[in-house]
């Protein structure tokens, strides 16, 4: 009976360890959301959509830094999320069993976890240089670098769990190659590849580092692609800086609406992968 | 006019004759649609068949039975190249379709694949409906008009014995059918490319009773326009639908022959051991 002490004791120490590092780390992120929403809230109002960024000392809002932030992701979106689902299909599709995806693999995951201020620099250095000065096209080629390794790896992940039956299923038919990709395995895979470009996008809308070497930022409205453009993250980084009681309220309203943002689109994400296709 | 029958009733009486004192069909008067000749196939290093020589006659259901693992579905695989899609598989020897060597490199697999159809042992329905599932491969091969595709598509379903259930839900997603419902739908979906050859991989393995039945009088039906290939763990099945009987052990083809004869009277030692239930 000793034995079973012991290992009962020793249960609940394990146990009451797991508990302890639920509430610390939950503990942490409610507190985090509280403050949020505590100090963001208060800033909330129509103008806040409707204003220019103000300069010191007077009342505005973020209408130029939203717009920014919707144009250079959706521009990082749409450049990142083509070549990011093309390499990820040859991974998993036709280079499947080549040396190539192995390596493939192994860079991209490097990519993956690089610092985005590396990504920053590095379009700096081959836009921003080259062009002379800053612009939203370049901050939207940084996104679109972070969004292509993410992309990737949901492809490939998402297409590998199709099961091979299906493919010879459809193969079966006589249909060509990439129909049964397109057609068959695209379509069963289709909830898991939608969530990887959301995450990607929840991933690239809090980047500041990149934008920051890239778009800069813009103190006034502009939907101007070879000028620089204003940005939530580049405003918050800003204002939350600064003196000033106005700009600090900005700071965290903005950021109260990224981080909305995120969780509307992480629970999609979670939505869409926990429903299976065609049921 | 009696004088004119005369002939022809006598011919047919000695054939008949001749039949009945073989005690069988006999094999010689039919034509294969398929002629497996000599074929060695490997996993990698592995020879998984080896030298194989059988035929499918046309318009019949042919069984390949046999315990697990002695290649019968990779066989099967082979008479559609499937194995293709694999890099480290490979086939040595002759599969004649129709005078012509399907092995050979040349050969087109797309229009392989929508000669010799193929049913898998797990029903795959594509994820969407009922009515894309088969319009799908016809489309891409035909362009049909709209009341044609219509026509088409119920008949295969009517051939594949699902028609009646699945009717007034055609827009309903293949997924949401029955484990036989969905076996059934991957053979209409097979049957509306139309077809020369039905490859059948234990189709009924994973199905209730109820629905093996259905699927067993539907594959009798088929035979009036295709030749099948059926490979099957269970040999009441393959007693009950198949004219012709392959028995193969460990790669080898030990025995092809009528049904009949190979469950009543087989020749080799190892195939009565078989079907007697000694080993396997």
């Amino acid at each position: 009976m000793a034995i079973y002490d012991t290992r009962l004791r020793r249960d609940k120490f394990y146990l009451g360890l797991c508990y302890a590092s639920v509430v610390f780390g939950l503990g942490c992120l409610a507190i985090i959301l509280a403050t949020l929403l505590l100090e963001g809230v208060r800033g909330l109002s129509p103008v806040v959509f409707t204003q220019m960024t103000p300069p010191p000392g007077s009342g505005g809002g973020l209408l130029n830094a939203i717009t920014g932030s919707l144009i250079m992701t959706f521009l990082g979106v749409a450049l990142g999320t083509p070549l990011g689902m093309l390499a990820g299909t040859y991974m998993a599709e036709y280079g499947r069993h080549s040396k190539l995806t192995i390596v493939l693999r192994f860079i991209n995951d490097i990519l993956l976890s690089a610092p985005s201020i590396v990504i920053g620099l590095f379009v700096y250095e081959v836009m921003v240089v080259k062009m002379g000065h800053f612009s939203a096209l370049a901050g939207a080629v940084s996104l679109a670098i972070i969004v292509v390794p993410v992309v990737v790896r949901t492809t490939e992940d998402m297409l590998l769990l199709v099961p091979d039956t299906l493919r010879e299923a459809a193969s079966a038919l006589g249909l060509p190659r990439a129909i049964v990709i397109g057609m068959v395995a695209y379509r069963a895979a289709r909830a898991g590849l939608i969530t990887g470009v959301l995450l990607a996008i929840a991933r690239i809308s809090g980047e500041t580092a990149p934008l920051l070497f890239t778009a800069l930022n813009n103190q006034f409205f502009s939907t101007n692609l070879n000028a620089p453009m204003s940005s939530l993250p580049a405003v918050i980084f800003q204002f939350a800086l600064s003196p000033y009681k106005e700009w600090q309220q900005l700071a965290w309203t903005g950021a109260l609406l990224i981080t909305l943002a995120v969780l509307v689109l992480s629970v999609a994400a979670r939505v869409l992968q926990v429903r299976r296709p065609g049921k | 006019m009696t004088g004119m029958n005369d002939v022809p009733d006598l011919a047919q009486g000695r054939a008949a004759e001749e039949a009945w004192t073989a005690g069988a069909p006999t094999l010689s008067n039919l034509k294969p649609k398929i002629s497996v000749r000599d074929l060695n196939f490997y996993y990698g290093d592995s020879l998984a068949l080896k030298s194989i020589s059988v035929p499918l006659y046309a318009h019949k259901v042919t069984a390949f039975i046999g315990p697990s693992g002695c290649g019968k579905s990779t066989l099967l695989r082979v008479l559609n190249r499937m194995y293709d899609l694999y890099p480290n598989q490979r086939a040595e020897g002759e599969v004649i379709l129709d005078g012509v060597n399907i092995l050979r490199p040349e050969q087109d697999l797309n229009l392989l694949r929508a000669r010799v159809g193929m049913v898998f042992q797990k029903p795959t329905p594509f994820p969407m409906s009922i009515h894309d599932n088969v319009a799908f491969g016809i489309k891409l091969y035909q362009k049909l008009p709209k009341a044609e595709l219509r026509d088409r598509i119920e008949a295969a379903l009517v051939q594949a014995a699902l028609w009646g259930e699945v009717k007034d839900k055609l827009n309903a997603s293949g997924l949401s059918l029955s484990g036989g419902q969905q076996q059934r739908l991957c053979i209409a979906r097979t049957v509306a490319l139309q077809p020369e050859v039905i490859l059948l991989d234990e189709p009924c393995s994973a199905l209730d009773p109820i629905s093996t039945a259905k699927i067993e009088e539907t594959i009798d039906e088929l035979t009036e326009n295709y030749t099948i290939a059926m490979v099957t763990h269970n040999m009441q099945q393959a007693a009950r639908v198949s004219e012709h009987t392959a028995f193969m052990y460990l790669g080898e083809l030990i025995e092809f022959g009528v049904t009949a004869q190979i469950f009543t009277s087989p020749e080799k030692k190892q195939t009565q051991n078989y079907i007697t239930g000694r080993f396997g």
